[in-house]
């Protein structure tokens, strides 16, 4: 089977600083997959180099979804395309509700398609009905898209996203960080929920608590901007039992 | 020194100047250096005036010319239309005009200036009363000519328990100046001095309030938002001053921009002056950029760069448009808000 997302060599900086050293990657279309890694070993930089975000050089390498050039589109291109990110830290957007904000960017991402927008009750059908299944309280997206939420309300607000947007490759940024266990179940319950066989998901996590809940089929350690071991949901457990030092030392 | 000075007079060097503290950023002497002759009658035919559809009266008053004064009776209630406007032939003129809103009574003043015409240099006096118990809302939507100079001043004189609130929508001028200054009884009476401007180009647009709290007890409510692009220069200058005597004087001022370009610019100058005791007054003044981190968040989730600017710049300015009380005039300024930023994307 082709990979829906493949990553080779990939380089990239900061500011001057390499942080991704050459990272390959294969995810084939409805796996999830799992990168762990220490504190510093470039998760997070693969996200956003993966989803354009400014500031990042990529000096070598590339990345293809579907066979096409990622790293030459625009982040709303890559959205568009079916690139989703669900951030660590989500952002909050004042003045702007997030029902309109989800609509917007839903129409927005059918329009690059040349499909038709979407009509306004069969938004908010679409809407109630995946709030329901993440209870999250329909009145709350009225408010403020993430201003005032609680840690776990913006988590559940990212899955809610990813729910109605129907990514191709969704990128699962921390998103147990901050969350009690209860959050962490329902959010992760809307994660599989989403599962399905042409869409696929990187799952970045520090901890290996997660991958109890959202089960990859593989699991890559990242350290020092490289993947430097990948097998089976078993490397998880290694890893939490015995930590990331042999991994890293592997990397030097 | 002031616009209706030289006006009235025809000497130029009477005009406000850049060392006159109060117009520092607003300089008219060093920018005209030749009056446009007096405006002539205008006999032609006009638009329908940007707010025909909501007001059931209309005043209007063209190239200084019309009805002079408004009066609400004790206990009505009116919404009215009062249109200035610079007329296609106009020139240099002063246009003056005076609201007495009676005891009890609410007025909602939707008020356009309405730049017709090119290279005019108008003035605008405005003269506001409002008796015990009165309330009134005026909404300012200023239209001027880009090569336009206007200068409007509304002196606003309060009673206890009235409240006056008002919100400008301004896209500036040439040089354009928004002046309001308060007397606050203080005793009950609430004032919210309101603004947003919208300025690209080379146009430049200054906001100036200045409220004095002569009583105890009033309160006063002001926020202020602008986004700047191209060349153009926003100014905002809020002076509240807090007489001996004024004592539980409420008083906080917000002013935020939002700067587009390099080469735009705003300058803001906030002024306390507190002679009270027990008053809580304070003010907050930002100016930056739109947050980087959430242009990127929105445009993760499939807005393109400038639909991801002019969304957050809307949610930015509609803080200021969700304040204002009439419907029907905070729906216009939401859509002057979209219109605005839909044309400059």
């Amino acid at each position: 089977m082709s990979a829906l997302l493949k990553v080779e060599k990939l380089s990239a900086a900061i500011d001057g600083k390499t942080i991704l050293d050459g990272l390959s990657l294969e995810i084939p279309a409805g796996e999830v997959h799992a990168i762990m890694g220490p504190n510093g070993a470039g998760k997070s930089t693969l996200s956003y180099v993966l989803t354009g975000k400014p500031g990042y050089e990529v000096t070598g390498g590339g990345a293809t979804l579907d066979g096409e050039d990622l790293l030459a589109l625009a982040p709303h291109e890559r959205a568009a395309k079916g690139m989703f990110l669900s951030f660590q830290y989500p952002l909050e957007i004042p003045g702007v509700p997030a029902l309109t904000f989800l609509r917007t960017a839903l129409n927005a991402q059918r329009r690059a398609r040349g499909e038709a927008e979407i009509a306004a009750p069969d938004f908010l059908r679409l809407v109630r009905a995946k709030s329901a299944a993440l209870k999250i309280d329909f009145e709350m997206l009225k408010r403020a898209l993430n201003v005032g939420f609680s840690g776990g309300e913006k988590k559940r607000m990212e899955i809610l996203q990813m729910a109605v947007l129907e990514p191709r490759l969704a990128i699962l940024d921390e998103t147990d960080s901050g969350l009690d266990i209860d959050a962490l179940r329902i959010v992760s319950e809307g994660v599989n929920a989403l599962r399905a066989p042409n869409r696929s998901m990187l799952v970045i996590t520090h901890y290996q608590r997660l991958l109890d809940y959202i089960r990859p089929d593989k699991v890559h350690v990242l350290a020092a901007g490289r993947i430097v071991a990948s097998g089976g949901p078993d490397l998880a457990l290694d890893l939490e039992r015995e930590g990331y030092d042999k991994f890293a030392a592997l990397a030097a | 020194m002031s616009l209706a000075e030289a006006l009235a007079t025809g000497d130029l060097s009477r005009l406000p100047s850049r060392r006159d503290e109060d117009w520092r950023w607003s300089d008219l002497r060093g920018l005209i250096r030749v009056a446009p002759p007096p405006s002539p009658v205008w006999d032609g035919a006009l638009p329908a005036g940007p707010f025909s559809a909501i007001a059931a009266e209309e005043i209007s008053l063209v190239n200084g010319r019309g009805p002079d004064a408004l009066a609400i009776a004790p206990g009505e209630t009116r919404t009215v239309a009062l249109r200035l406007i610079a007329a296609p032939n106009s020139g240099a003129h002063l246009a003056r005009f005076e609201i007495a809103v009676g005891e009890g009574a609410t007025l909602t003043l939707l008020e356009s200036h309405e730049g017709l015409g090119v290279d005019y240099l108008v003035e605008t006096d405005l003269d506001i009363t409002l008796s015990e118990g009165a309330r009134m809302e005026r909404i300012v939507a200023a239209s001027d000519a880009e090569s336009g100079v206007a200068v409007a001043i509304a002196q606003v004189t309060l009673s206890p328990r009235s409240r006056f609130s008002q919100v400008l929508l301004t896209g500036g001028a040439r040089r354009q100046r928004l002046e309001t200054q308060v007397n606050h009884p203080g005793r009950q009476a609430e004032v919210r001095l309101d603004g947003i401007y919208e300025l690209g180009d080379r146009r430049h647009a200054d906001i100036t309030t200045s409220v004095t709290h002569e009583g105890a007890g009033g309160e006063t409510s002001q926020l202020t938002k602008g986004v700047v692009s191209g060349q153009a220069r926003g100014v905002f200058q809020g002076r509240i001053i807090v007489r001996e005597g004024a004592d539980q004087t409420d008083a906080r001022m917000g002013h935020h921009a939002l700067v587009l370009a390099d080469t735009a610019e705003v300058d803001a100058k906030p002024e306390l002056e507190i002679y009270a005791d027990d008053v809580a007054c304070n003010h907050g003044n930002t100016i930056g950029a739109l947050d980087a981190e959430a242009l990127f968040y929105a445009q993760q989730r499939g807005l393109s760069e400038d639909e991801a600017k002019a969304l957050l710049t809307q949610a930015f300015l509609n803080a200021v448009v969700d304040r204002i009380e009439h419907d029907g005039a905070r729906n216009f300024a939401r859509d002057w808000v979209a219109a605005r930023l839909e044309a400059r994307s």
